[in-house]
């Protein structure tokens, strides 16, 4: 068939390892990198809304926990700006809110509930037990629970590590805040602490003895992340949907 | 040239020339045989953990056995333990004979990739049960073991372009256009999701790069094209190859291949937004993503059709061998979920679907009517050439198993679509007084039944799987089953009758 045809022929690909290479090579850079290159260059893409801060210690090393158990598999943290979703989690989901974290927590699957906004929603003491023995609280969930995390100890003593490496990848970590990383870590457990420090460099952080053991545990760290999930930004500042924009 | 190319009687005829010829087999035997453990390991997991969100007393309460550390085993065995153990097994003995070429770097280079390879899985697996994984799906192993993975990567893509570069054939046969889609862009998808910064070389945990939006787009441009490309270019590679065998028929058109292959791998890149419809991601990505995604369902049911017309004066095969069944019906699956994907990649129907078991639903059609039925075809009908045996130990079982894995699938998908549907129209009912009718656990308790027939269809799939085994290990030992033979010229009784 082709050959009878002057010019080009699909024969010639089909002769050409190289050529055949270049061409899916081109074939498929194009549509990622009209999709990814702009989000980094057009400004709107993340708004400009105040409040939303990096992590505290404690915060962050309960993000880890929480990737560590893969509960992203079942929770997302992302509401969509529908009516129902907005009344039963709140207001939708900024770009912004998520902008420090790496990587994103948006989740694919709502096994359980959307948890973009479930910081305050429940006591500390509520999250305890349910992550201890989840049908002790709500008897229909099928969560596994995650009894053995109540009295692990924390392992922090990398924490600053961790917030290095942050700083490197784009989170606007001080020298401030790494140097006091631990102790800021450690205050945020214990509610008899001098805490000024602490609120003054992560405000709305919660501070609190979250399991109620001596040690810094697995729990306390991710209980204070959970705490502070949809926080950070006041939406009676933005009440304009203009105000919002990307 | 058409017939050089594309006429699989082309490659049949180049193989009848060096009959004599025994390429190197060493290796994909073991690639074999790893696929099929894996895919036994992954179905059980699966299966486990669908029996874990039925009934979650089987968490165990331990660190190492909930469901979230054992989703990612699952994932990751079925995906890239079993689905790449096919693809190694399926691409290294294709392309020699495509090639008319031994493999390059010979049967050494492929036994080095079959065990680092391998090993890369196992250690990936123990990691997400240690705890150690990037948090993001279908990408979970940490840093090093992504070096790993890239070490290996870059041998596998030198041993088979090396084979199609030293070909002694004059034209690139169509599976290899496929499979040399897939180990490129799988390349630079890996590279380009997995760009990271260990907090220490002594230790695992790593953060990526990009954050937020952006880590999200990077994810789902890297989630969704591990689904276009290593389940579907790949595995589009070995429909090419092996439905035209075991069919004895040529492919059905050689422009559609062309077609098909062009704007398949065009527009597969552009759909990752669709995973992020009404997200914080931009409008502008997320239109993108849907025209797209409406956009593949044409490459796709090309590619569909160019698998199942290549049947055309051979559909008397389906009722006698079962193995040919095994491949069209896979071809018949893909095609249904690309329907379904583009149809749930439109915003309103998105607006249901998503964040529920219908996505779960539609992957497990894609991934074992198509991924799965496709790689069983394949490997019945390499076992008894790879083992030197002049058949499979009993049709008769491979239909068993094809009926099995079917009624299997069926409970699956359908009772996903049931659950995923109910969960999306619960959570936005409204009562007569305008408040939300439904709590969340309402409608967590509702799915229970569903997540219990799911599992039985995961049961029955994990039975054909087992069914498959027995076959092919007394295939391997030489032995035939006694058993009434399918009828070569059915229509013969009919005759008879008359």
């Amino acid at each position: 068939m082709a050959e009878e045809k002057k010019g080009f022929s699909h024969d010639t690909i089909e002769r050409n390892t190289l050529l055949l290479i270049v061409l899916i090579l081109i074939t498929v850079a194009i549509g990622g990198l009209v999709q990814i290159v702009p989000l980094f260059t057009i400004e709107s893409t993340i708004e400009k809304v105040d409040g939303v801060r990096p992590y505290s210690p404690l915060e962050l090393a309960g993000q880890n926990i929480y990737i560590r158990e893969g509960c992203y598999n079942c929770h997302s943290m992302q509401i969509r700006p529908f009516r129902d979703e907005v009344e039963r989690y709140g207001h939708y989901s900024l770009a912004a809110e998520s902008m420090y974290d790496h990587p994103f927590q948006w989740g694919s699957k709502r096994t359980g509930p959307d948890l973009a906004r479930v910081g305050g929603k429940y006591s500390n003491d509520w999250h305890v037990a349910h992550l201890v023995d989840p049908r002790a609280v709500v008897p229909e969930s099928i969560m596994p629970g995650y009894s053995w995390m109540k009295d692990r100890p924390l392992k922090y003593a990398d924490i600053q590590d961790h917030m290095k490496t942050l700083k490197i990848v784009g989170v606007p970590y001080t020298d401030e805040q790494i140097a006091n990383a631990k102790a800021d870590l450690e205050a945020q457990k214990n509610p008899d602490a001098d805490t000024a420090g602490l609120a003054k460099r992560y405000p709305k952080a919660v501070v609190a003895n979250f399991t109620g053991n001596k040690t810094v545990t697995e729990m306390d760290a991710l209980v204070a992340y959970l705490q502070v999930l949809g926080t950070m930004v006041d939406f009676t500042k933005y009440q304009s949907p203009k105000q919002l924009q990307q | 040239m058409t017939s050089a190319t594309l006429t699989p009687g082309a490659a049949l005829g180049s193989q009848r020339v060096s009959e004599d010829v025994r390429y190197y087999e060493d290796a994909v035997r073991l690639f074999v045989i790893a696929a099929v453990f894996w895919g036994v390991v992954g179905f059980l997991a699966g299966t486990f953990i669908a029996l874990q969100l039925a009934f979650p007393a089987l968490n165990l309460g331990l660190e190492w056995t909930s469901f979230g550390r054992l989703r990612p085993v699952h994932t990751s065995a079925v995906i890239f333990a079993f689905g790449g153990n096919v693809l190694f097994a399926t691409s290294l003995y294709s392309v020699q004979r495509t090639s008319r070429q031994f493999l390059f770097g010979g049967e050494g280079l492929a036994k080095f990739i079959f065990w680092n390879y391998n090993i890369f899985i196992v250690l990936a697996a123990l990691s997400y049960v240690l705890g150690y994984t990037q948090g993001k799906e279908y990408a979970e192993p940490e840093w090093i073991l992504d070096l790993y993975l890239t070490v290996v990567w870059v041998l596998y893509a030198i041993q088979f372009i090396g084979t199609v570069m030293t070909r002694r054939e004059s034209h690139i046969y169509v599976a290899n256009w496929f499979f040399m889609a897939f180990i490129l862009t799988v390349a630079i998808l890996h590279l380009g999701n997995n760009v990271n910064v260990p907090v220490s070389l002594t230790g695992l945990k790593s953060y990526p790069f990009v954050s937020g939006v952006q880590s999200a787009m990077v994810q789902w441009w890297y989630g969704h094209n591990a689904v276009g490309f290593f389940l579907t270019a790949g595995f589009l590679g070995i429909m090419y190859y092996f439905v035209p065998k075991r069919a004895e028929r040529p492919v059905y058109s050689y422009r559609l291949s062309i077609v098909h292959f062009w704007t398949l791998i065009f527009l597969y890149i552009w759909a990752g937004p669709h995973h992020l419809h009404y997200t914080s991601l931009p409008d502008w990505a997320q239109t993108l993503g849907m025209t797209f995604s409406v956009m593949l369902w044409m490459p796709s049911w090309g590619g569909m059709i160019n698998g199942i017309m290549t049947l055309s004066g051979a559909w008397d095969k389906l009722r006698t061998d079962p193995v040919l069944r095994f491949l069209v019906t896979s071809v018949a699956f893909y095609g249904m979920s690309t329907f379904e994907g583009p149809l749930m990649s439109v915003k309103p129907v998105n607006a249901l679907s998503h964040y529920t078991d219908w996505t779960v639903g539609h992957v497990h059609s894609g991934a074992l009517g198509w991924v799965a039925f496709i790689s069983f075809g394949a490997i019945y009908y390499l076992v008894p050439v790879l083992w030197k045996r002049s058949q499979l130990y009993s049709l008769r079982l491979v239909s068993y198993h094809f009926w099995t894995a079917t009624i299997g699938i069926v409970l699956y998908i359908t009772a996903m679509w049931v659950s995923g549907i109910m969960q999306g129209l619960m959570w936005r009912a409204y009562d007569n007084l305008g408040f939300l009718q439904y709590s969340f656990v309402e409608t967590v308790a509702a799915m229970h039944p569903f997540y219990v027939i799911r599992a039985m269809g995961g049961v029955l799939f994990v039975t054909g799987a087992l069914i498959m085994v027995y076959n092919l290990w007394r295939t391997a030992k030489g032995d035939v089953r006694i058993e009434k033979p399918y009828a070569t010229a059915p229509h013969k009784a009919a005759v008879g009758a008359a």
